[in-house]
């Protein structure tokens, strides 16, 4: 499985999770909707979690970015839930004029796997990160936290315009 | 009194921007929901000056404004400008892949909403917000 840069893409059983831990610049959202859509694609996952309570700001783009993972997520026949998202942030989105109308929400990653139908396994809940030293972690797993570089800027090497169609 | 430039020339230029206004709102005192909304209404704004008008700039300023910090954002780009401003402000109108929710919803975000725009020319959006519920 391709690594997607800063955002990890996780598979646990039948649902892909992701964590947005850094400040998504656009080509990062970008790239994550099609990382996430692939992944649902080749694993058949019936669920996508997205769990964006990290996130301290959500623009238009981004907005729009989370949407058309939910609706990719639909036509691969999976259910796209977003967890976490900030007070601050949804009294925002609605003044801009983006209630994110047909989204699936959550409050936490744990209600998100319950509405999935999807039973975590006891004691290993999706929604605290495993020590270093877990038993038995999956290489998935692993690889995905060392990519985690933390709630900063992630400035990848040759920035990028966006080109606009 | 004090004011900032960003110059907004890549995509990573408008997380710049939002770490900029971030930082004055939050030493202006501005409540969380009154710095989230400035903030997305710079983002929104950045982006349409990297987007549309080819790169610019924004200066950031604050000053005191009665019990509280008044913020203003001055974006300036040189690009093509926008001929038709009350289309360009409607909700849904775009000329390119988004929403067509920018500007208009930048507007309701923040206090004060300038534009001013000459085809050929390039665009100028002026907002502020202020701290301490002043109310609108
Ligand atoms: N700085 C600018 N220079 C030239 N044209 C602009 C500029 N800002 C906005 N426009 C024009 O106004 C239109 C509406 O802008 P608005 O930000 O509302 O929507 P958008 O950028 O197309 O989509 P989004 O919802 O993603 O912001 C744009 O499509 C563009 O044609
Ligand atoms: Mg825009």
């Amino acid at each position: 499985m391709r690594p997607t840069g800063a955002v990890p893409v996780l598979t646990l059983g039948d649902v892909v999770l992701v964590s947005i831990q850094v400040e998504l610049h656009d080509e990062l959202a970008l790239r994550l909707q099609q990382d996430l859509a692939e992944r649902v694609a080749a694993t058949g996952a019936r669920g996508v979690v997205i769990d964006v309570s990290a996130i301290d700001i959500v623009d238009s783009f981004l907005a729009k970015v989370l949407h058309d993972i939910s609706a990719t997520a639909a036509m691969l026949a999976s259910t796209a839930v977003v967890v976490g998202i900030r007070p601050a942030v949804a009294i925002t989105l609605v003044e801009l004029g983006l209630p994110l109308r047909g989204l699936r929400t959550a409050p936490s990653v744990d209600v998100a796997f319950t509405m999935l139908g999807v039973r975590q396994s006891a004691g290993s809940p999706a929604s605290t990160v495993p020590p270093p030293a877990a038993e038995h972690p999956s290489s998935d797993v692993g690889r995905g936290r060392r990519e985690n570089v933390g709630a900063h800027e992630q400035l990848p090497p040759s920035p990028r315009v966006r080109e606009m169609g | 009194m004090e004011a900032r430039v960003v110059t907004i020339a890549t995509e990573l230029d408008i997380v710049r921007v939002r770490q900029t206004v971030r930082d004055i709102a939050v030493r202006g005192r501005f409540s969380l929901v009154e710095q989230t909304k400035l903030v997305t209404a710079a983002s929104e704004l950045a982006r349409n000056a990297l987007v549309h008008g080819g790169g610019g700039e924004v200066s950031v300023s604050a000053e005191p404004a009665g019990p509280g910090v008044r913020v203003r954002l001055v974006f300036v780009d040189h690009g093509p400008g926008i001929a038709d401003l009350d289309q360009a402000l409607t909700d849904g109108f775009t000329t390119g892949s988004g929403l067509g929710l920018g500007l208009g919803g930048a507007r309701r975000l923040v206090d004060e909403f300038h534009i001013e725009s000459t085809p050929g020319r390039g665009t100028t959006v002026t907002i502020s917000s202020t701290s301490g519920g002043v109310v609108r």
